[in-house]
């Protein structure tokens, strides 16, 4: 019966490893650090049975470096690391953004700042996920709240990544990287893959940042016979660096409406018995988990609370927050750091309805008491 | 009326409570059909140090992945059955080793007391299979995986080689265990 119902035992590092593999990711460059190191662990065996390659790099900086040129070259490729690691890394996230190179980014959260706390959980590197790379920049994160889920948006994250031709970040944090939890293997075949649209044009006129409708700009493999130029200086539609400030106005405008006008494919949130809500909980990772369990707690004494799991963090979804106004009467955001996206969440409402922060960043995790009990009435 | 079964192994460092945690898990949820977790939290230290493995066993989903009011608490060294024993239910058990903890703590929870690592050593032959062991212990005490489930579990989790040791170990904690119960 195991058999056929394919379930496995996994933690959310090994299946953020399926879900890559899963949506053909064959190129992994990292550096190792708890908690995400059991990525790397299960690619090391597996890439190279599939044919793909797996390098283990001196630092985070080359690591990000090698994904963007095998991205570059035709490869889906990842890399996963923590907060010291995502500190290093953020300088070429902001290469990746300004070339539009496809990529996915894990980054397990520890406690920070600096080395922190190696082995326990937080969600402080939001913002980071953010603005961590200079410059104004469009960014995709992703968080998933389980094991199952984790699989599920590593494959989101390489579907986005190839569909806006942007680095996709996905926050995981200590706690779903090393929870093991049932999850129901899918057949590969039965998932959805979008592969990067590649250009129809002739090699003499390929132009590599096209000015499309979508924003999206068709992109050809290095080594398929086309010649073009990649930089992290503003460029033109060549892809060569230009001061003229009517094409980088452009550019920057075309970088930022791609994600801008796709934010309702984009944005995804699971609303939980949100229907009658006149309280609402914003929460995401694994501390959606136990506002779940708060809100369960909460409904069995009548209170009528409900949680708005945000499981894309950015764009951030403000107008899925806005359509509560008037129907829900106060929020709490409780989340492992001193309130990120509680900011992001009062700003969404302008004052409308106020918002309760319950914070936490001592390594141990929010438990659903904390939460029940500061939830009102 | 859904369940949640709440059980924490704790000792230190290189006992192999995350693998029988994993394994408890795997048991209850590949082959019992059941919705299980485990976690685990430890230092940044290679080895050494207190080491904790949790799992949660539920009909239900599972929200919050970490033990609040314990069912069955394992302690194998006397530091963690001190800091841990306060967070057992009304009604729980705390089972330890006899060896190793020898001030047991008082309260409203059943303490079973036995040799487990002894047994792992004297009667299985390698002290490194006591958290096997426990996990025969834990079979015969809680009721909650069942004992061909573990088995299975065992033997697809075990370092391969180590099976028939293993399964040796296990034997032996669940025979313990049962006439323990008897009594």
């Amino acid at each position: 019966m195991a058999e056929e119902k394919k379930i496995k035992v996994l933690t959310g590092n090994e299946a953020c490893a399926e879900g890559a593999l899963a949506a053909g990711m064959r190129f992994y460059a990292g550096y190792p650090i708890t908690p995400s190191s059991e990525v790397a662990e299960v690619l090391a065996e597996e890439l190279p049975r599939l044919g793909g390659v797996f390098i283990q790099m001196e630092d985070e900086i080359a690591s990000m470096g090698a994904i963007i040129g095998a991205s570059l070259a035709g490869t889906k490729a990842m890399t996963a690391t923590s907060g010291p690691g995502f500190s290093l890394m953020q300088e070429n996230i902001g290469f990746a953004a300004m070339a539009e190179v496809p990529c996915v980014v894990v980054n397990v959260m520890r406690g920070g700042p600096s080395t922190g706390l190696p082995t326990l959980p937080a969600q402080a590197d939001v913002m980071q996920a953010r603005w961590g790379t200079h410059g104004d920049h469009a960014i995709i994160v992703l968080a998933p709240f389980s094991v199952a889920e984790t699989f599920d948006l590593t494959v989101r994250a390489f579907n986005l990544s190839e569909q806006y031709r942007t680095p996709v970040i996905l926050l995981l944090d200590e706690i779903i990287g090393h929870v093991n939890e049932r999850v129901t293997i899918v057949d590969p075949g039965s998932l959805e893959i979008f592969n990067r649209i590649v250009p129809s044009d002739p090699p003499d006129q390929y132009k590599p940042y096209r000015h499309t409708e979508s924003g999206v700009p068709p992109m050809i493999a290095y080594g398929e016979g086309y010649r073009f130029h990649v930089t992290g200086l503003a460029h033109d539609e060549t892809g060569f660096p230009t001061n003229s400030a009517a094409e980088i106005g452009r550019m920057l405008e075309r970088h930022h409406r791609k994600v801008e006008q796709a934010r309702d494919h984009i944005v995804q949130v699971d609303p939980f018995m949100m229907e009658d809500a006149e309280i609402g909980i914003v929460a995401y990772g694994s501390t959606a988990r136990s506002a779940r369990h708060a809100v369960r707690l909460a409904r069995e004494t009548g209170k009528r609370v409900g949680l708005l799991r945000l499981k894309t963090l950015w764009p951030f979804a403000d107008e899925e927050i806005r359509s509560y106004i008037g129907q829900v009467k106060s929020w709490i955001v409780p989340e492992m750091n001193l309130g990120q996206m509680a900011h992001e969440v009062e700003w969404a409402l302008a004052g409308s309805a106020p918002v309760t922060r319950l914070n936490k960043v001592n390594g141990d995790p929010i438990s659903p008491p904390e939460i029940y009990q500061i939830i009102p009435g | 009326m859904s369940f949640r079964y709440e059980i924490r192994l704790s000792g230190e460092g290189g006992q192999g409570l995350v693998l029988a945690g994993k394994i408890l898990a795997e048991a209850a949820a590949v082959y019992d059909d059941l919705n299980a977790t485990q976690s685990q939290s430890y230092g940044p230290e290679a080895r050494g140090g207190a080491s904790r493995s949790e799992v949660i066993i539920s009909d239900d989903e599972i929200d919050y992945p970490k033990a609040v009011s314990i069912d069955l608490l394992l302690a194998l060294t006397q530091e963690s059955c001190d800091r841990y024993y306060k967070d057992l239910k009304k009604g729980g058990i705390l089972l330890v080793d006899s060896d190793a903890v020898n001030r047991l703590p008082e309260g409203e929870f059943r303490v079973i007391s036995a040799p487990i690592i002894g047994l792992a050593r004297e009667r299985v032959g390698r002290a490194l299979v006591a958290n096997i062991v426990a996990l025969g212990f834990i079979a015969g005490i809680s009721g909650i995986v069942s004992e061909k489930s573990l088995r299975s579990a065992i033997e697809a989790r075990v370092p391969k080689g180590t099976e028939e040791l293993n399964l040796t170990a296990f034997a032996t904690g669940l025979a313990e265990a049962r006439l323990l119960m008897k009594n």
